[in-house]
């Protein structure tokens, strides 16, 4: 098990794994916004061609891109039927009892898929692929910081999250050091009815729970005994610097929406 | 007014139990002195008090009666703020028993920076403190590993460099070697003694390893919540028969020594360390 990754992290050192975090962030955020800004058909394929152009400067393998868009086929694939069968259009193509489909459907439906597509491939080029799980907390702390004046506890939720990951991999190491116990006195986690299954985790989750809630409050004394005392006068080793590619990125974003915008207005082929 | 570092006056300690109500003692009525550099290992068996001891040293746990002096200032006085409560724990730093449960961060520097961070030191000199800190405790090439991929030793040592990065005046291990290997164990008593005798740490050990506590320059035994012996290993293991009443083994050399001299020979010299043993027996040889 020592071998258990976090996130999607796929190291590399293209220019996506050296901006900012916290500007990734931005741009990612920006970058949503801009596949909701898309109408017809010229502003959709700036879109995907987008798309296309991050997975190159990410060098991320397709395969694992592929592998990601996978995972949501069944979304992609109910929302396009949805939009298949009840949008009402003007230009029918097949009309037979109640089932009415338009042309103006296939379209909206195919721009659906586009817009679902180019936004989980690009989040995950812009965040999950290129940024460690621990960089993001920092860049969502340090972004999300002027909530605080709103006494919304940003460093604590921060702290908590940073715990949770370091922790993960510790869990699942006593998970299975459990699982191993329980068989060896005669559990059996894989045959029977899935409710029999399900009884069959009670013991494997009484021990482990146990278990994290002596490792939190072991965790609070240690943190404690560093003088843990929440975010206030709290200084940091590796303070975050923009540095010029991160505003070159936002300029290229800002360009690539102010595109999408221009593009929409030509007005050719469907609208949605 | 003796110049102790750490004293503690007639120090109890008790808790409620849950289920009668009554106040369970710990402690009863401590009276300890270390001095600025001392080496010092506390033994005792199971529920002797050892570990509460440790806690209350850097007010992990609050005594319920009699006073702790640190540095010449009493810590365990109602009117400490929470800032003088940090200063203590700055200078007094503790190192836990089971090693993943202290470490915070998922990068080993990062884990390391934690303390400093807390203290609020300027950026610049916490990442110098942390490059120390690892080197001291040999853990330079793992700076970026993250913790669950290190041995039991290796993790103990980055809680230590985290201790470390804080600058303390003392260090207490609460039976930090108790849940390693032999290897890692070894790791870590090195790094201890490393830091005594290079940074002039004093050194507080809890353990129930006699031959870690046999290099100690001074022992503390605990017997229900009293101190049963206070001394060098040699003055407490030249004597062994109150330990094995209060319930401890005596290190193998120390106990070899003692049958020999009950068997009437004359042996002059330490007894601590198998080392130690063999110099004492060669010595008789020799002669």
């Amino acid at each position: 098990m020592k071998s258990i990754t976090l996130g999607q992290f796929y190291p590399s050192d293209s220019i996506l794994h050296r901006l900012d975090p916290r500007m990734k962030v931005i741009l990612a955020v920006l970058y949503i916004v801009a596949t909701f800004l898309c109408k017809n058909v010229l502003s959709f394929a700036l879109l995907l061609l987008s798309a296309i152009v991050l997975i190159l400067i990410s060098k991320i393998p397709m395969k694992l891109v592929l592998g990601g868009i996978k995972a949501i086929l069944f979304i992609m694939a109910f929302t396009a039927l949805i939009n298949v069968f009840f949008t009402k259009g003007e230009t029918p193509i097949v009309e037979w009892r109640f089932i009415h489909i338009y042309a103006e459907g296939l379209w909206q439906a195919l721009f659906m898929i586009v817009r679902i597509t180019v936004l989980i491939v690009g989040t995950s080029m812009l965040l999950t692929y290129t940024t460690t799980p621990i960089m993001l907390t920092d860049a969502l702390e340090q972004l999300l910081a002027p909530l605080r004046v709103l006494h919304i506890p940003v460093h604590e939720f921060a702290m908590m999250m940073t715990i949770a990951l370091r922790f993960i991999p510790t869990l699942v190491e006593e998970t299975n050091k459990i699982m191993s116990a329980q068989k060896a006195r005669g559990a059996d986690f894989t045959s029977g009815s899935l409710i029999s299954r399900a009884k069959a985790l009670i013991p494997i989750l009484i021990p482990l729970f146990v278990s994290a809630f002596r490792r939190a409050d072991e965790l609070a004394t240690a943190m404690e005994c560093r003088c843990y005392h929440g975010g206030a006068g709290r200084t940091r080793m590796t303070i975050l610097h923009y540095s010029p590619k991160d505003f070159v990125a936002l300029a290229v974003i800002v360009v690539f929406g102010a595109g999408i915008i221009v593009l929409n207005r030509l007005g050719i082929g469907y609208t949605m | 007014m003796s110049q102790s570092w750490i004293r503690t006056e007639n120090l109890t300690y008790s808790y409620q139990d849950d289920s009668t109500g009554e106040d369970q003692p710990v402690l009863h009525g401590i009276d300890l002195s270390i001095d600025r550099g001392e080496y010092i290992a506390i033994i005792g068996h199971n529920g002797s008090g050892k570990s509460t001891l440790a806690k209350l040293l850097n007010l992990v746990l609050e005594p319920t009666g009699g006073a702790i002096y640190v540095d010449g200032k009493n810590v365990s006085s109602p009117d400490m703020t929470d800032e003088d409560v940090f200063a203590l724990r700055q200078k007094v730093g503790m190192v836990f028993q089971n090693p993943d449960n202290q470490l915070v961060a998922t990068v080993v520097e990062e884990d390391v920076a934690f303390g400093p961070e807390n203290l609020g030191v300027p950026s610049a000199e916490i990442r110098q403190r942390v490059d120390d800190a690892l080197a001291m405790v040999g853990m330079t090439e793992y700076a970026k590993h993250e913790p669950h991929r290190l041995s039991g030793g290796q993790k103990q040592r980055v809680a230590i460099a985290g201790i470390i990065a804080m600058m303390p005046e003392c260090m207490i291990f609460d039976e930090s070697t108790a849940m390693l290997d032999p290897l890692g164990r070894r790791e870590v008593l090195d790094t201890m003694e490393m830091l005594h005798r290079e940074k002039n740490i004093t050194i507080i050990t809890i353990t129930h390893h006699m031959d870690e506590a046999a290099r100690a320059d001074r022992i503390i035994v605990l017997d229900d919540g009293r101190i049963l012996r206070d001394g060098t290993p040699e003055e407490i293991f030249s004597d062994p028969e109150p330990l094995i009443e209060a319930g401890l083994d005596v290190p193998q050399s120390a106990s070899l020594i003692h049958r020999l001299r009950k068997q009437g020979i004359e042996l002059p010299g330490k007894i601590g360390t198998p080392d130690d043993c063999l110099e004492t027996i060669c010595a008789v040889f020799e002669q």
